[in-house]
């Protein structure tokens, strides 16, 4: 399985890169897809099969729609180079960038992830019927808070949305 | 399922949430000529969540299997950032009405903010501190920008939606890592994950924790991390201004709290020494730069940095004196911050508000009791006494002193000196400058005037009589320090 | 290591499933692919100036083809990806539905009625005209 990994996560990675490399925006976003549904396919992998569904729903559904109108419609489609006003920025942004990486590269090196034995063992998700069953049972147990919380950070997105876009309230 | 002794204990938020959703619903019908309505409704909805909040003292209670904690500290935090939003609410309604922005919105999306830093200062899960933050940061987004047509607003709201998100994705990385080394989100479980699995030096950890602090530092404004706050301030409304500088700093150092105090008090080694830097930079930055401001909105941009330095070094200290003293002067911050932008909101004719600090010239004679005010909350944020800055720098310094950060003390002391120069410069400016022109013009309205009159009462009570708060103060430590 | 154990016992199920998923999107790629490249094989080449606009039949376009459309259309986009989202809360709370009972009803009640608050503030407030 560790073969399927590269040959996922290979061109996840390409894709992100052309994503920042591109010069036409639409290239971008429809590179963005790719990665997405490349991660899509690594969150599989780990078995996280809820999460991969909502990477594909989610992210390479809806949010990509959102860029493309963006895109598309507001008319920022062509790629004029924007200029640059700050001439040390990128520099700068590489070194801090380029530590960064090295620095949770290390970390990530040096690092053995210890895994914690959870409430349930394997017998249990497969008796429930897989990962998804358990984050539902989840959801409306120990993270219930949480969940109604997110229902109200998706109603002030609503508000916000409304608010900011509306040309009369 | 949550139990009724859940739901009770929860109960002051639950009233905020359903208050703030019944302003939306009332906007709905109620015509534009009497949005005002809305404000009052607002306030009784805050007194009602601050009169849960007073029968809940004394409480601890742990809800929904660890993710939220409603005892002393939450409560004495919720009061603060109640009162802030109660005074900001005052300030805003005549004024987004003068300014013709008057939607039932800016008071939902107030009431949502604060909800949201309500959680933040009760979180006892790494998951609930995002989501309050992410409610509070997203209803301020909108707030900042609620000026739709003027660019300066729009330029705030997308530069601070921008480094905000970039934050909150520092935010969950670092929760992400801490996740990974400690298999929970839990603040307790954390703490007992470090110590049974002996993670003390366990780099992923340190860089989780790490990252988690960098973006807190981006919420509450420390230097570096303080970028966008003076342009932010500056295009947003003044009573959103003043609101995001108390309440989003509150809920901020609350978060920080509840992280450090409930989850990494063992790794207190590490990071301390990071953030007496950061304390170092923040103070001595924002002071510096404030010396130059002439807009007096950005002036206390960079004078609320400065304060975050200064409250900064009550966390560091780690002993009871430093956090009640982080509580007592969040609470005087409150006061005397709200107070200076009630102050500029008034300073106002119609829609033209008075910003630059030359405008202030004349206002001592012209206006006495309104400069007089301005001229309190000055040297409360200069520290002078007996007012309540007074009192609050000298515990927070006294703890540092305590804690063996004396040099930082020290080095806090300089930097109030050097602040005090560009507080008495607008007393000077208010009492001694003849003015070049016309003198400013104020505007009156009574919801205003009980703004200024509560932050002056708050400033001069915390300064005679601290002892009330202190206390409250201490006992919110209670269950952390033991002592 | 329990999470080792967990994708020992869970994998070779998994996998099954998702070897029919693999055919398939294999299948639906070579389907396309193939189709346009047996027309490139068999179509003939001869290109013109009005083949190659960009609408061969139809009106012509007048002016650029980037326009810039009102934002307020935008807001579409917002409010379905917010009800998107919403979505993703309703699958494992289905799939859960039956180990959960009652209380969980209640709960996704309140967590739809909150977000059925957000359509009908947006409705009222026309934020769905459009005009």
């Amino acid at each position: 399985m560790e073969a399927f990994f590269w040959v996922v996560a290979i061109p996840a990675t390409v894709s992100a890169v052309g994503v920042v490399m591109m010069r036409d925006t639409v290239y971008s976003a429809l590179l963005l897809v790719v990665h997405l549904l490349a991660v899509a396919v690594l969150f599989v992998l780990l078995n996280a099969q809820l999460i991969a569904a909502v990477q594909v729903v989610v992210y390479a559904g809806a949010i990509m729609v959102l860029f493309l109108f963006v895109i598309m419609m507001l008319g920022l489609g062509r790629g004029e180079g924007v200029k640059e006003k700050l001439p040390l920025q990128r520099p700068v942004a590489l070194l801090f960038g380029g530590a960064m990486a090295i620095l949770l590269g290390v970390v990530m090196s040096q690092t053995t992830i210890q895994p914690v034995a959870g409430a349930l063992t394997p017998g249990d998700v497969l008796a429930m019927g897989g990962n998804t069953q358990v984050v539902g049972r989840l959801l409306f147990s120990d993270y219930l808070l949480a969940f109604e919380v997110t229902s109200i950070l998706l109603l002030v997105a609503i508000i916000g949305a409304v608010v900011l876009a509306k040309r009369r309230l | 399922m949550p139990t009724t002794q859940e739901l009770i204990a929860i109960s002051p938020e639950i009233i905020l949430a359903l208050w703030a959703l019944s302003v939306m619903f009332l906007d709905l019908l109620i015509a534009q000529s009497r949005k005002s309505i809305l404000a009052y409704w607002s306030l009784l909805g805050l007194l009602l969540a601050g009169g849960a909040e007073f029968s809940l003292w004394g409480r601890e209670e742990i809800l929904f299997q660890g993710a939220f904690v409603q005892d002393n500290l939450s409560l004495f935090l919720d009061l603060v950032l109640l009162l802030a939003t109660g005074l900001s609410l005052l300030m805003a309604k005549g004024y987004i009405k003068d300014l013709e922005m008057e939607h039932g919105e800016y008071y939902t999306l107030t009431l949502f903010a604060t909800l949201g830093g309500m959680l933040m200062a009760g979180a006892g899960d790494l998951l609930i501190v995002f989501l309050g933050l992410e409610v509070l940061s997203l209803s301020l987004y909108v707030l900042s920008g609620f000026r739709r047509t003027e660019p300066m607003a729009q330029e705030a709201s997308l530069k601070y939606f921008l480094l905000g998100a970039f934050a909150s994705g520092f935010l969950l990385y670092g929760i992400a890592l801490v996740f990974g080394s400690t298999g929970t989100t839990l603040l307790g479980g954390i703490a007992v994950a470090i110590t049974e699995g002996g993670l003390l030096g366990d780099p992923l950890l340190l860089l989780g924790l790490g990252l988690l602090g960098v973006g807190l530092s981006f919420k509450v404004a420390l230097v570096p991390f303080h970028m966008w706050t003076p342009d932010v301030y500056e295009g947003a409304p003044t009573p959103v201004a003043g609101y995001m500088s108390v309440v989003a700093k509150a809920a901020g150092f609350a978060a920080a709290l509840r992280i450090f105090l409930s989850a990494f008090l063992q790794l207190a080694g590490d990071w301390t020494l990071l953030l007496s830097l950061l304390a170092l930079l923040t103070m001595s930055g924002g002071n510096i730069i404030a010396l130059a401001q002439s807009n007096m909105k950005r002036l206390l941009a960079y004078s609320s940095i400065a304060h975050a330095g200064y409250i900064l070094l009550g966390v560091i200290a780690l002993n009871s004196w430093g956090l009640s003293s982080v509580l007592f002067y969040l609470a005087a911050y409150g006061f005397m911050n709200l107070g200076a932008f009630a102050v500029i909101v008034a300073l106002r004719d119609g829609e033209r508000e008075y910003l630059a600090l030359n405008d202030y010239a004349g206002l001592g004679s012209r206006h006495p009791l309104l400069a007089l005010s301005m001229a309190i909350f000055m040297l409360s944020l200069a520290g002078v006494p007996p007012t309540a800055g007074f009192l609050a720098k000298f515990y927070i310094f006294g703890a540092a002193v305590q804690a063996g950060y004396g040099w930082l003390a020290i080095l806090a002391v300089l930097n109030s000196v050097l602040a005090a120069f560009y507080y008495l410069r607008v007393i000077v400016i208010m009492y001694m400058r003849e003015p070049a022109g016309q003198v400013a013009k104020m505007t009156h309205s009574p919801a205003l005037a009980l703004a200024i009159f509560l932050a002056v009462i708050g400033t001069v009570q915390l300064g005679l009589f601290p002892a009330a708060v202190v206390e409250l103060a201490q006992a919110s430590l209670f269950p952390f320090l033991g002592s | 290591m329990p999470g080792c154990k967990t994708y020992a016992i869970l994998f070779p199920a998994m996998l099954q499933d998702y070897l029919l998923l693999a055919v398939l999107l294999v299948v639906a790629t070579i389907f396309p692919i193939g189709g346009l490249i047996t027309a490139f094989i068999i179509r003939p080449h001869r290109p013109g100036k009005i083949k190659g606009d960009t609408y061969e039949c139809g009106l012509e376009t007048i002016g650029e083809t980037w326009v810039q459309f009102r934002v307020q259309y935008y807001i579409y986009a917002l409010v379905f990806l917010i009800f998107d989202i919403e979505t993703i809360f309703l699958l494992p709370w289905a799939v859960a539905y039956n180990q959960l009972g009652l209380f969980s009803l209640i709960e996704m009640f309140i967590f739809l009625a909150l977000l059925l608050g957000g359509l009908v503030y947006a409705w009222r407030k026309g934020a769905l005209e459009w005009i």
